[in-house]
């Protein structure tokens, strides 16, 4: 029976890749429970939802959407527009997620842009079981998210430590696995496009409606230029 | 809204956020090949999602007023060149982070 160490080693080879998640996700959660709590729900609230929708930027539009009036289909709208961005993951992880059980269902659950980002990018040694290794990179993160909002849902009002500016610590990991794929791939063209597009699309459309077009710009792109892009080389 | 109305509209968010991270694994099994396109796509997609990612981090800075951007700018500099000096992920963030912290806090 080598089941329980082989476990064990995915798990600690997962666990550091997590550590900066820990810090991000204890925060935003943090943050979330103590809008919840400041919004007039109990910590109930934000401690299922952070369970069970586990997609952080919905989480807090979804604040709105209980105080607004009762309105399923724009809460069902309003999901699937902001959430878009999960396709794309999904596309990318086709490969990568097969062969690993069980726990698929869970990695594909449970998929928020910090654990796809993790999983696509990190280097897994060989050694190391991959679908267990990915399955606690998203459970880990799924923890703290849910840990960080149930204390801000019932501590959040009782908070006094000078957190400003700890958010960044989000933009720091998104830009350090932008690096990191950017020293693995051979041809930069695809990560010029998101950069430049997505600010082309922020500056026409603002900061509330830019992913949608920006996703659609970057798709249209990469579709057009696909034959010079293939040609250009392997990413990985 | 009543306790029955918040349920259906958080069921309704989780099944909204479900489809979006399901449909793939849907429409694409694992026992047919996957179409070529979408292939290309699963390979070429990620860098320009990282892009995209940074971006959505950074909407709320305005380069016209408050800080003007710079407290961002310097903390992903300093990122960089942790990140090329040490190649340690942690390092990396880290220094980024406090960096900022450091910034909005004390200096701007």
């Amino acid at each position: 029976m080598k089941e329980p160490s082989v476990i064990r080693q995915a798990f600690l080879a997962a666990f550091p890749h997590t550590i900066p998640i820990f810090a991000g996700f204890w925060f935003l959660g943090l943050t979330y429970g103590i809008y919840m709590n400041a919004s007039g729900f109990c910590f109930w609230y934000p401690m299922l939802m952070g369970l069970t929708i586990f997609a952080g930027s919905m989480e807090f539009v979804a604040v709105n959407l209980l105080l607004g009036a009762f309105n399923p289909l724009q809460a069902l709208t309003m999901t699937l527009m902001i959430n878009a961005r999960h396709l794309f993951y999904g596309i990318s992880m086709l490969d990568r997620y097969k062969n690993t059980g069980w726990k698929k269902f869970y990695l594909i659950f449970g998929m928020c842009d910090e654990s796809f980002s993790i999983n696509y990018t990190a280097n897994i040694p060989d050694n190391v079981d991959k679908g267990w290794f990915m399955f606690f990179v998203t459970f880990l993160n799924h923890c703290y998210w849910v840990f960080g909002a149930t204390l801000g849902g019932i501590f959040g009002s009782l908070l006094t430590i000078n957190t400003k500016g700890l958010d960044f610590v989000m933009t720091a990991m998104f830009v350090v696995i932008f690096l990191e794929q950017w020293l693995k791939e051979k041809s930069h063209i695809s990560a010029y496009l998101g950069l430049g597009l997505s600010l082309l699309c922020l500056l026409v459309f603002g900061t509330d409606r830019f992913i949608i077009p920006s996703m659609l710009a970057i798709l249209g792109t990469l579709t057009l230029l696909r034959n010079p892009i293939e040609k250009g080389g392997e990413t990985l | 809204m009543t306790l029955i109305q918040q349920i259906i509209t958080i069921l309704m968010i989780v099944l909204g956020t479900m489809l979006t991270r399901f449909l793939p694994f849907f429409l694409f099994s694992p026992e047919k090949p996957t179409p070529q396109y979408v292939r290309y796509l699963g390979k070429f997609l990620p860098s320009a999602v990282f892009g995209l990612l940074i971006i959505y981090c950074l909407k709320n800075v305005s380069l016209l007023e408050g800080t003007h951007g710079i407290p961002e700018a310097a903390s992903i500099l300093l990122v960089i060149a942790l990140h090329l000096w040490k190649r340690q992920m942690l390092i990396s963030i880290a220094g980024g982070t406090i960096c900022y912290m450091l910034l909005v806090q004390l200096v701007f």
